[in-house]
Formats: structure tokens, sequence, C-alpha cells
């Protein structure tokens, strides 16, 4: 599937690579045993502007995976290509978003989204300006001068988006964000990132162990089988944009459910 | 002060009302000599007839105190940093700090009059002395306490170790270090009167030895009371520099 997203969330045509990853692998030693190895041979390319997910069982490598695309790990073997430069380090073009909100609480809402922007030395009022833009987006107008402790965790997770897109990264990495979350709220912040990213055309690769999230929100499902991980398969989802709860009950949408379930050995 | 404060503060307030009722009731009703237990009353009076004598020797026991907290911050803080973050150092003075946390003070402190004087300077070495070992405790754990999550985030920001410790370690260890000066502060005070017990010419310390000495009980106990107000005041004061310098822990929570 070649496609760019438009303003609108809607895929257009002009097929751009962005990610290339192959036969990453990934082990770990351990004393007394063998190494584990938790990525055994992972192979796909990321289309700029594409909403992938990672699906899998917990503990399959998932999250590291992520993070070795993240530049936090590095990988034992393989090829790790953002933007045509190998990642071998964290780059300010990446935003990344974890499980926690990780909210500073000694810093109100603005200055918490406004942190990358003083560690890369960018903090300006234009950088002001934009993170109150982002907080507005994500409806969170008037907690600027909030502390952390003071928002539910819903809204300090919308911080935490905020704060990983302050610094306009090209490639968001999102590590079962809204995991902590009640399964109410997290159908909104699940309308609210497609939302973001269609405003924002960010290209994002996003971590979660629910089946209906990753249908929900994708573009591309890259289901990882059980540890040691490999892609068990590789979902182009074409249900349309933008896309609604009502989505959620079309026989399309089961369908590819359906075939994520069989991927993970849950269903036949 | 909120009313949440105020009420909060009457409790308190009622639970000394009631020792002190009982107290003076005891004391009256099996004529208690007052060399062996003053009451409240008599206290109170002594309290009174001296105020200026009690004010003059308040001021060296204050100084003491203060500048003895003042200097275990100035330098236990530092101290921790650089052993929390560092391995070898950590390996190297950790051991020794504890080793000499187990020598008594009141041990050390004929030694250090004979170093430092009868006068305020040895006073302020021993309240230096007590309150360094829970400062340097607190804040080496809170250096060693910043959540992961947050060091991973900077981490993928590409901060500098120097953004690090400014801009998320140092502000996360916060409330362990003003939980450490909190119990340093009253402790500088009991080392101060430790100081005074060995040997001194002034302060409140000095003033109960006298007036114990003279079986002067009333003075003695009053002399007790302007202590216990002074740890009370110093106390209150690390708080409300606490409440100043982090403002979020009292924002409301949701």
């Amino acid at each position: 599937m070649n496609s760019q997203i438009d303003a609108q969330g809607r895929i257009s045509a002009a097929p751009v690579p962005f990610g290339h990853f192959k036969n990453v692998h990934q082990s770990f030693k351990r004393s007394g045993q063998g190494p584990l190895v938790a990525i055994e041979n992972i192979t796909f390319d990321l289309k700029v502007g594409h909403l992938v997910t990672l699906l899998g069982p917990s503990g399959c490598g998932k999250t590291t995976f992520l993070k070795i695309v993240g530049g936090l790990i590095p990988a034992s073997r393989g090829t790790i290509q953002i933007n045509g430069r190998d990642v071998v380090e964290p780059h300010p073009d990446f935003g990344v978003v974890f499980q926690q909100a990780n909210l500073m609480p000694w810093r109100t809402i603005l200055d918490n989204v406004l942190f990358p922007m003083e560690i890369l030395h960018r903090s300006d009022a234009a950088a002001a300006q934009r993170a109150k833009e982002l907080l507005a987006l994500v409806g969170l107008e008037g907690f600027e001068q909030s502390y952390p402790s003071q928002l539910s965790g819903g809204m300090q997770q919308r911080v935490a988006l905020c704060r990983a897109l302050v610094h306009k990264p090209k490639l968001l990495l999102m590590d079962e964000p809204f995991g902590a979350l009640d399964e109410l709220t997290r159908m909104e912040m699940q309308d609210l990132l497609l939302d973001i990213r269609a405003k924002t055309g960010a290209t994002v690769m996003f971590v979660t162990h629910s089946i209906s999230e990753a249908v929900y929100i994708s573009d591309i499902v890259a289901v990882f089988s059980k540890r040691p991980a490999v892609i068990a398969d590789y979902i182009a989802v074409d249900l349309p944009y933008p896309r609604s709860a009502e989505i959620r009950y079309s026989p399309e949408f089961t369908e590819l459910e359906h075939r994520a379930g069989r991927a993970l050995g849950i269903t036949r | 002060m909120t009313f949440r404060d105020v009420r909060n503060g009457i409790y308190p307030l009622v639970g000394i009302a009631v020792i002190l009722l009982i107290w003076q009731f005891y004391t009256q009703y099996f004529a208690i000599n007052r060399i062996v237990l003053p009451s409240p009353m008599d206290i109170l009076w002594a309290s009174l007839a001296n105020w200026d004598v009690l004010l003059w020797e308040s001021w060296p026991t204050f100084l003491e105190s203060v500048l003895g907290f003042a200097l275990a911050v100035a330098i236990g803080i530092p101290f921790a940093v650089c052993v929390a973050n560092s391995r070898v150092l950590n390996l190297t003075l950790y051991p020794i700090l504890i080793a000499t946390q187990s020598i008594p003070k009141v041990a050390v402190a004929p030694i250090i009059l004979v170093w430092f004087g009868l006068g305020m300077q040895s006073k302020l070495v021993i309240a230096f002395l007590v309150a360094f070992f829970p400062i340097v405790v607190d804040t080496a754990a809170g250096m060693r306490a910043t959540p992961a999550g947050l060091l991973e985030l900077a981490r993928s920001l590409r901060a500098s170790p120097l953004q690090v410790f400014l801009k998320v370690q140092f502000p996360a260890a916060l409330p362990f270090i003003f939980a450490g000066s909190k119990v340093a502060v009253t402790l500088a005070v009991i080392g101060a009167v430790i100081g005074e017990f060995i040997g001194s010419m002034s302060g409140l310390g000095n003033l109960l030895l006298t007036a114990n000495s003279q079986l002067d009980s009333p003075l003695a106990w009053a002399a007790l009371v302007w202590l216990s107000a002074l740890g009370i005041l110093l106390f209150a004061a690390v708080v409300i520099a606490e409440r100043i310098v982090m403002p979020w822990s009292e924002a409301g929570h949701h």
C-alpha cells in the first residue's frame, strides 16, 4: 500500500519511504544460560505519514523493537534506517510517548510540554505558542498553569502526547500509551491520536496488545509472534478515514480483527 | 495559611491544653515540691519574670543551630550529589560516613571543645555534625530515586548529564532533601545544646544547667520550653521554605 495521509486524514497517492528495518535481531546475555533471543528477525518498511502498530502478546519484544527504532537500545544485528540514516542513538526527529505519562510533578503543564524544547535549546516565545496550541488541540486549554497532580490519568497522557509533538518530530514512537487508561478514555484517546496525526502529518509507530485498538487506528498492523519475535502477519488496514466508533461494528473491522487474532494464534 | 491549616492546628493545641491542665492539677493537688516538678503556672511565671534573660540566652543557641544547619546543607547536599553519582566515591566515602555516624556526638563534644574553644564555633561544629548525616542520607536517596521513566525521556532527547542533573534529578530529589532538612534542623538544636552542656558561657543550654545547679527548677523548665519553641520555630521555617520552593506539592489533587 503506497500512500500518504492528507490533511483530512485521507490516504492519497505518492509513496514516500521513511523507515527501513531489515533482519533486525536482538538477544540479551543471561548468566548461566544461553542468550535470550527477544527478536528473531524483523523486516518491514515504514511509509511517511503511516500509522503502524506493533501488535503482539506481552513480553514478545515489540517494546524492545520500538526502543531499537528510537535509538534507546542498540540492536544486536540488522539494519535500522529512518529517513535514510542508520539509527544509532536517539534523535530529535523522534518524539516518544511511554505507557506512563512521566510528567514532572514540579513543572506546570505548559512547562512539561516545553521540556523537550528546553533540552534542545529552542525554548522561546514561538515554542510556548506552539505548546499552547497543542494543549488546545487535545482539549486542555486553561490547564497551562496547573500541575500534573491536578489532572486525571487521561489528561496527563494528553499532556505527554503534546510534549512528544512540541519539537515537531517526524516520527512519533508510542509504547502502549493508552494501556493504563480505562476503556472509554482509551477510545477517546484513539480518536484524538487520529485527529492529531491528520493535523500534523507525523508518522507513527504504536505498540499495543489490544487487537481492536490496533485495527482501529492503523494503516498497517505488524503482528509480532511470541518470543523470539518474527512478523506473524502484516495487515494493511483499508478502513476509510475519518474513522469513528461505528466502524468498530462493521463486518470489515471484524474480519480484520479476526485476521489479527489468527496471526496471534488466538482464533483459527 | 488556609482554613484547613488553621483547623488542623487546633488539634495539637487542644492536646497540649489537656496535658497542661492535668499537670497543673497534679502538682497542686498532691502539693509536689516545685524543685522536683514545677507546675505549668510556675514555669509560666518564671518565663515572664526572666523573659529578658531567656531572650538574651536564646540568641547564641539560635545562631549556633541555624549556622550549623546551614553549613550542613551547604556541604551535605553537594557531598550527597557526588556520592550518589560516583560509584568510586560512594564505595570510598559512604562506609566512613556510616562509621562516623555511629560515634555518639556527646562523646566527641569534649574533643570538639578542645579544638574550637568555649565560644560559639564549637557548638556550631557539633550542630553541623549532627545535622550533616540526615541531609546526606536523604539527599543521596533522592538522587537515586529519580523515576526511570523521566531518565528515559531525557535520554530520548539526548539531554546532557548537566541537563539531566539540573532539570530532572535535582528537582525530583527535592522532597527527599526537605525531609532530611526537617530532621536535621531539630537535631541541630540538640547539637548546639550538647555543646553548651559540655562547656560554654552562654546559651539556653548553659542557662538550663546554671538554673538546675541553683535548684531553680521553674527557670530550668522555662529554658526547656524556650528550647523546644526554638526547635519548633526552626522546623516551621523549613516547612515554609519547602512550600515556597515546591509549590506543586501544595497543589490540590484531582
